[in-house]
């Protein structure tokens, strides 16, 4: 259990790129913080910083109380879940988990009663006995996994753990892992780029962009208040609409009583309705219709631009593909935000 | 699933492409197998004016001789040391190259050069390096009081003749260990060092068992190597000698049936050979299959 510190972290990599910037965050004990972006932003090598494979160009890392800078990636008590799982393919599962104790000199009967403890926790107490090329995509997840637990680590490292399996294998780990995560308590760095595993199980949320931080929140403070346009685009599916406010200035249609300094103006699919109201009010056709179960997405080709708005509406709504519609959202709804800046507006 | 067939126009194609391989494996394998199987079963007189047919009579003379069995130790002293020792510099070399981020390319290529040079010349070149008159070894050898002669010492004369047939081998095993070496995915490595092992315990635990199945394809291909492929470094090193000490097999297929003149012995010695090579390639092949280790 540990807090760790980042103070102005950045990594230049040997031939000049810039992987990281900048980079200060205070992750409490206990909390689990997701970090998300696109790809190439500098998520793996930040994660990679703190687990010592990566060197630190500047900035003070800590865990714990101690300053971990120079730090070898063992000594610094941390346990991390690769992408590629990285099992030793020629040991079997329980040597597999019982590496790492070993080498930290532990006792034979500790190191057993560790073993099969995880063991049972992850439901491959029956698979010990095999090579890691005799599990499945999950089974191997789950040793990965259970290597990191044995350890008793103040903290875990997750490196996109959960990309190589399917959809559903992949919303069931992500609910096991955070549920383990939340019994143990112990402090965790998850990187991914599923917006849904990013919303679902952070306590708080770090977007990277080009090796900056873009913003730290809840998932909600995120969702419901993104600082920058490019929060605002990448949080959120389908991503928000971003409305050109000359484009509504020119059809006499701009919304009163916003900002001074808006020329941006966001809102939501989901804040969008089908009909005349209040606040913004756009008009188009529908381009097209998309039925997705529960709900539906509606594609409209807005008068004058042509620039297509998505609206997602419960169910199946009563509207044609070519048709003429009226679509409107409250001012409470809508983001401001300045182009210029990339900022939102206050 | 359907493959796909190649058809040729005239029927006598076919046959005229695969002749030239057919030809030169006839004329410079079969043949002279054959020759040499005939040959392992007759006897000549000293004077080469009679020929008996004794089935297999030079065989059981052979096992007999304790000069045979002599050298069939020899040879397994000879080919583990020169396994043993190429086989470990070159791992040893392979992972420091791998190591290197500049200058990786500089040094396998240096590395790779003296597979380019014929063993007979690689012989030469230590026959002079060692040579107990005006070699530089023997002289800093005798300064730390070690008085070489490869010439009256059979110790010496292995040792010498170990070295420089490893010598040969250790570009290929190094090219072969690097290619093992960075097949092996970075992550293992560093799932290995976040597990708290230093580099040494990482080497041991994870690296060595991972490139077995290269080491153990090497193993046979430079035992192979050290059994059959020797003769030109033993050749303008030691002769075989001091009084036998380094007379291997090839080596003496050579001697008795050249020199001694006793073809019949020889090429008995030859099958025996062929004999082994067979069953080391059957060997090698099962394992493959099976891949060693995991
Ligand atoms: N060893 C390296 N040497 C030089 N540049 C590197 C190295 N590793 C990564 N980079 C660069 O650093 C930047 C960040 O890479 P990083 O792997 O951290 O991205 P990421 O956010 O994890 O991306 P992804 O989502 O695709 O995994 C990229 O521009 C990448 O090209
Ligand atoms: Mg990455």
């Amino acid at each position: 259990m540990a807090r760790i510190v980042m103070e102005a972290l950045s990594k230049v990599y040997p031939g000049g790129v810039q992987a990281v910037s900048d980079v200060s965050l205070d992750i409490a004990d206990g909390e689990m913080i997701v970090l998300v972006g696109p790809s190439g932003c500098g998520k793996s090598t930040l994660l990679r910083m703190v687990a010592g494979l990566e060197r630190i160009s500047s900035g003070t890392l800590s865990i714990g109380d101690r300053v971990v800078n120079d730090l070898e990636p063992a000594q610094r008590d941390i346990a991390m879940v690769f992408q590629n799982y990285a099992l030793y393919p020629h040991m079997t599962v329980y040597n597999n988990l019982a590496y790492g104790l070993r080498n930290q000199g532990i006792a034979r009967p500790e190191i057993d009663r560790r073993v099969q403890e995880a063991a049972g926790m992850l439901q491959i107490a029956d698979y010990l006995d095999r090579k890691p090329r005799a599990l499945s995509g999950g089974q191997r997840q789950r040793v990965a996994m259970g290597r990191a637990l044995v350890r008793e680590p103040a903290a875990f490292l997750f490196d996109e753990p959960l990309s190589n399996l399917d959809a559903k294998l992949r919303v069931q780990m992500r609910v096991e892992i955070r549920q383990l995560q939340k019994r143990l308590g112990t402090t965790s760095l998850y990187v991914t780029h599923d917006q849904l595993e990013a919303l679902t199980m952070a306590d708080r949320l770090v977007v990277l962009n080009g090796g900056r931080i873009e913003q730290v929140g809840t998932p909600m403070e995120l969702y419901h208040r993104p600082e920058t346009v490019f929060v605002a685009g990448f949080i959120g599916s389908p991503a928000m609409n971003m409305i050109d406010m000359a484009y509504l200035r020119d059809r006499g249609a701009a919304p009163g009583t916003l900002p001074t300094g808006t020329d941006l103006l966001g809102v939501r699919p989901d804040d969008l309705r089908l009909g005349d109201g209040d606040g913004l009010v756009l008009s188009g056709t529908v381009a097209l219709l998309e039925p997705a179960g529960a709900e539906s997405h509606v594609y409209v080709a807005l008068d004058g631009s042509g620039q297509v708005v998505t609206v997602r509406v419960p169910g199946l709504p009563d509207v044609t593909e070519g048709g003429v519609l009226t679509l409107s959202a409250p001012l409470s709804a809508l983001h401001p935000f300045n182009s210029a800046s990339g900022r939102r507006v206050q | 699933m359907q493959t796909k067939r190649m058809t040729f126009t005239s029927r006598w194609l076919p046959y005229v492409l695969l002749a030239p391989q057919v030809i030169i494996t006839l004329i410079f394998f079969v043949w002279p197998a054959s020759q040499a199987l005939w040959q392992s079963m007759l006897r000549q007189d000293p004077f080469g004016l009679r020929t008996t047919f004794v089935w297999f009579r030079n065989f059981e003379r052979l096992f007999a001789d304790p000069n045979y069995l002599a050298s069939m130790k020899t040879t397994a002293i000879f080919a583990v040391g020169t396994t043993l020792l190429s086989l470990s510099l070159s791992l040893l070399f392979a992972v420091m190259v791998n190591r290197m981020i500049r200058s990786r390319d500089l040094y396998t290529t240096f590395l790779v050069w003296p597979y380019a040079v014929a063993p007979a010349v690689a012989g030469v070149l230590w026959w002079f390096i060692f040579n107990p008159s005006v070699g530089i070894l023997p002289y800093m050898l005798e300064m730390l009081g070690y008085d070489w002669n490869h010439r009256l010492h059979a110790g010496d004369a292995m040792a010498l003749v170990i070295l420089a047939a490893a010598w040969k081998q250790i570009s290929y095993n190094f090219l072969f260990f690097l290619a093992g070496l960075q097949s092996i995915p970075q992550s293992l490595i560093e799932a290995a060092a976040i597990d708290g092992a230093g580099r040494t315990k990482r080497f041991w635990t994870i690296i060595f068992p991972l490139l077995s199945p290269t080491t153990f394809f090497l193993m046979v291909v430079n035992i192979v190597y050290a059994m059959f492929d020797t003769f030109g470094v033993i050749h303008a090193t030691t002769a075989g000698g001091p009084a036998q000490a380094t007379n291997i097999l090839v080596y003496k297929v050579y001697r008795d049936g050249f020199i001694g003149n006793n073809l019949g012995s020889s090429a008995a010695q030859s099958v025996i050979l062929m004999g082994i090579v067979i069953v080391l390639t059957v060997v090698q092949f099962r394992w493959i299959e099976r891949r060693v280790n995991y």
